[in-house]
């Protein structure tokens, strides 16, 4: 089914798109069918600037299993990163 | 020898939408003088991608005229996907502005002049709703074909919004036209008990229907670019598509 749920996280940073690199505010986050993956549903993630008007987006389209492995990486990198950091403080 | 020849066009066009904007679409249509049955076609919530203006030309082959509006024009210009991303973070299109667009659209149709006045709607996903949603709401329609229209039925009341604000069931009395259903049984939304439930009611209302249900196949089987598609499944439907439009609206054999 197509789905209008989509679930907005708030953000501080950049994404590099076609147009080069733009400061984005805003992830749309949506379960549902692709417009561009051959697969039958995707997480899809689009990065916006909403101050900006949101008009620009940096868009990503990954399968649901894709999207889980994604998740766990983004946790373990996060928490190798803050590791080093911290032993790298203790010094 | 005789070769027979068999030729169309197929361009973009503008049309007179709802609010009486300016709205784009994709129009397909056979070479000769006509007169020819028109349908319209409802595109799914990711917005006017390449798949669906295939569709016209599947129609425009078959011998009818075929126009695919494109529902987001409003928020263009820009790529079509960018357009729908934008459409999806704002919750979709309100219903009442997708049942003008298709209105502006069918008159489209009705005005060209090798029309036979005669104008089905078909849609997919959630433009099956839409057309579950026209079928009951426009009253000059003549056929309309539902292909696995999720939320025809809505048993969350909290699904209903300003833009959706009624499940298209509940305005099942006033459907007018003959309506074809087609479904895939391993379907989450239309499930088998929606569609069973969907059917109950056209039957007690004394409608004019025909529902196909088909084993092996989910949602979106007649999509040939997705790991869904079902070869079997989708060319018995599409044929039950053409034979439909063919007996409601006009169009050779």
């Amino acid at each position: 089914m197509c789905s209008y749920i989509v679930e907005k996280a708030a953000l501080v940073g950049s994404a590099k798109g076609p147009k080069g690199w733009m400061h984005i505010d805003t992830a749309n986050v949506y379960y549902d069918h692709p417009y561009h993956a051959p697969l039958d549903h995707v997480l899809g993630i689009d990065f916006i600037c909403e101050a900006e008007g949101g008009r620009d987006r940096v868009a990503i389209e990954i399968s649901a299993e894709s999207a889980r492995v994604l998740v766990k990486k983004i946790l373990a990198a996060l928490a190798t990163g803050d590791a080093a950091h911290a032993a790298i403080a203790a010094e | 020898m005789h070769f027979p020849y068999q030729g169309m066009l197929a361009e973009t066009v503008t049309f007179r939408a709802y609010n009486q904007d300016i709205g784009e679409a994709y129009y397909a249509r056979p070479l000769g003088p006509g007169p020819f049955p028109g349908v319209v076609i409802i595109h799914h919530m990711p917005g006017w991608d390449e798949w669906i203006k295939e569709v016209p030309r599947k129609f425009a082959y078959h011998g009818f005229i075929c126009v695919a509006p494109h529902l987001y024009f409003r928020e263009g210009p820009g790529d079509p996907d960018d357009i729908g991303a934008r459409v999806r973070a704002a919750g979709g299109v309100s219903d009442e502005q997708v049942i003008g667009d298709v209105a502006g659209s069918m008159e489209f149709l009705r005005a060209l002049p090798y029309s036979n006045g005669r104008v089905a709607v078909m849609g997919f996903c959630s433009g099956g709703r839409h057309t579950y949603l026209v079928a009951c709401r426009l009253p000059n329609l003549d056929a309309a074909v539902d292909c696995w229209g999720g939320n025809v039925i809505v048993d969350d009341p909290s699904l209903l919004n300003d833009k959706r604000p009624r499940a298209p069931i509940e305005l099942t009395e006033h459907l007018r036209c003959p309506l074809l259903g087609l479904f895939g049984n391993d379907d989450p939304n239309p499930s088998p008990d929606h569609v069973n439930r969907t059917e109950a009611l056209l039957k007690k209302l004394g409608k004019t229907y025909e529902f196909h249900r088909y084993d092996g196949a989910g949602h979106g089987f007649f999509a040939n670019n997705r790991p869904g598609y079902r070869a079997e499944q989708a060319t018995d439907g599409w044929k039950k598509v053409i034979a439909f439009l063919q007996k409601h609206i006009g169009g050779h054999k």
